[in-house]
């Protein structure tokens, strides 16, 4: 397969990469690139090279994961390319060819969908109360806890309708509107998306020694969730 | 320079926003971490200033966070976004109005694309015609919340009860703006300033007495990364690039950070409170923290609304030092109580940024 070619059916990837001079000015305003051991200015000049196997060792690389899509990148780059988009096509190909599981980074991607994606398409959210468990956003301090032990006193007294019928913050979506979401993942191709990032990461899950614990690999899915191998970073 | 030439270079820089009669979509991340400032945003329109707002129910997630955190392919997005169109549509309305700068991003990178590839649109309608049966008309008018309120500034401060102004000194309260990366950095067109002029918080802090604080980082991300921070590995991420801002921001004093995301104000305030119990460092005033607010709530409390109304009790760093200095109203006993005053019990409050 030329991988290449692959890329270039993905319209974020034509808009994303027009031509690179390799002047790095996104590199200077991107905030991984201050964090993570990454530089946006490399990943356009693999991609513009068209080498098959470089190419392919960045689909399995932690390096495309790192991009925190915030698009500084777009707005600056002087000649219009937008390595964010670049970084998008790349993890679509990714994930569509299996080589996520390859990385740390990328098989971050099942604990995602199993939250995010899974939201998505059975209750109309990406973010729901109920997934904000305190012991996995210690972040959200003393107050996310009391949010979380008090949800339904919390939001009515601001005037949400958490769960409630008709219009409103955190409403129930109503059924026949969660149906069409799920009818669009099915044409569009997010339901098979979904099944290839379940399928490579439980052989992935298998291969490192994890299987299935009568909760759908979730002893795989919580060490994909922690597990930092501290290489990452920028030193 | 002549003025009319001068007129023509910031035409650029300016944003048609429709005056009325908008459809409104909501916000996963404001719904669930700021709903009273949706709820605000609705009581001003519709109370304040008699527009009317329309919102139906059956809309959903535009799946954004879904999308940028890439579980969710491009074409899904866009047929998603197509029957938010298609509710919009049915309802009789042409003008879109955003809760969410991440939806907002994602709303004109789907217009966009559809005019540059016209056969993507064709494709996204018979997408959304075989899943839902529904047809849509692309809105005429795509506008954030924020820039609704940054049009009507004038028309919300001649109905305020209260300035930007500490009311201890009488000088103007120093505030810091946070505009969100997806909000004009994408498209500058399509934010109020462009990305190099974001006017559209600049202008309500300055419409409503409030002096804007410039500040090297001002223009840096708060560190959301989607991935970066819904895993619980890469979250050194998303508090790096926060405390890149607060580092920033601190030798200028601020009062307050003012946000237009959704996200950035739940980062800029909860990682406040992780900084403080990793390093023990805190940013504001006497210790405390830097109140952290959202455009909605800055506008509430201008115009006299109650803090607790409007969900300040369910940000982590304490708003109280800028109420006080702007001579806000406010029940501390009430702060953390249920609905009609029902006592719920208190956060088990630690450090300065939370007293």
């Amino acid at each position: 397969m030329e991988l290449y070619q692959e890329l270039t059916k993905d319209i974020r990837f034509v808009e994303g990469l027009k031509s690179c001079m390799s002047c790095g000015v996104c590199t200077a305003i991107c905030p991984a690139a201050e964090f993570y051991d990454y530089d946006p200015r490399l990943i356009a000049n693999i991609v513009q090279s068209k080498d098959n196997d470089r190419i392919k060792e960045l689909l399995k690389s932690e390096t495309i994961w790192y991009c925190g899509e915030c698009m500084s990148c777009k707005t600056r780059c002087p000649r219009g390319n937008t390595p964010g988009l670049i970084i998008m096509a790349l993890r679509s190909l990714s994930q569509e060819l299996g080589y996520f599981v390859e990385s740390e980074k990328g098989r971050q991607q099942l604990a995602i969908k199993r939250v995010i994606g899974e939201n998505i398409v059975n209750r109309g959210y990406c973010v729901l109360p109920e997934s904000l468990i305190p012991e996995l956003h210690p972040e959200q301090g003393p107050v996310g806890e009391w949010i979380f032990e008090n949800t339904n006193e919390v939001f009515a007294r601001v005037g949400a309708n958490y769960n409630g019928d008709g219009p409103g913050p955190l409403r129930k979506i109503p059924q026949e509107s969660i149906d069409e979401i799920q009818k669009i993942f099915e044409v569009t191709g997010g339901f098979e998306r979904f099944g290839k990032i379940e399928h490579f990461s439980k052989l992935k899950a298998e291969e490192m020694g994890f299987f299935e614990d009568g909760n759908n690999y979730s002893e795989y899915v919580n060490h994909i969730f922690t597990t930092d191998n501290g290489k990452h970073n920028r030193q | 320079m002549k003025l009319e030439g001068k007129r023509n270079i910031w035409k650029d820089y300016q944003k048609e926003i429709a005056n009325d009669n908008y459809f409104y979509v909501r916000s996963c991340i404001r719904q669930n971490f700021f709903p009273g400032s949706e709820q605000t945003f609705l009581k001003i329109l519709r109370t304040e200033l008699n527009k009317d707002v329309y919102e139906n129910p059956n809309h959903t997630t535009c799946s954004g966070i879904g999308y940028h955190s890439d579980v969710v392919p491009f074409e899904t997005l866009q047929t998603i976004v197509a029957r938010q169109f298609a509710l919009m549509t049915e309802a009789g309305y042409k003008n879109l109005a955003v809760s969410c700068i991440t939806s907002f991003g994602i709303y004109n990178e789907v217009i966009e694309t559809w005019k540059e590839f016209p056969k993507e649109l064709e494709k996204i309608r018979a997408f959304l015609k075989k899943a839902t049966g529904r047809e849509f008309e692309v809105p005429e008018n795509v506008a954030h919340a924020s820039d609704i309120i940054y049009k009507f500034r004038e028309d919300i401060f001649a109905k305020s009860k209260l300035a930007l102004v500490n009311k201890n000194t009488g000088k103007p309260l120093r505030i810091v703006e946070h505009i969100g990366c997806h909000y004009s950095k994408m498209f500058p067109s399509k934010g109020v300033g462009g990305a190099e002029f974001p006017h559209v918080l600049v202008g309500m802090i300055e419409s409503w007495g409030g002096e804007v604080i410039d500040y090297p980082e001002r223009r840096h991300c708060c560190g959301f990364g989607f991935r970066q921070y819904l895993v619980m590995s890469n979250r050194g991420y998303s508090v790096s690039n926060s405390r890149k801002k607060f580092e920033s921001m601190e030798p200028y004093k601020p009062d307050a950070i003012l946000c237009n995301c959704p996200g950035c104000p739940m980062f800029l305030d909860r990682w406040q409170y992780v900084i403080e119990e990793m390093e023990g460092k805190t940013y504001g005033e006497n210790g405390h923290g830097i109140p952290v607010l959202t455009y909605e709530e800055l506008a509430g409390l201008v115009l006299g609304y109650n803090p607790w109304d409007m969900g300040i009790q369910m940000h982590q760093t304490n708003v109280e030092p800028l109420l006080d200095k702007m001579g806000v109203c406010y029940d501390p006993k009430l702060k953390y109580a249920g609905k009609n005053g029902k006592l719920i019990g208190n956060p088990a409050m630690t450090g300065y940024t939370c007293e």
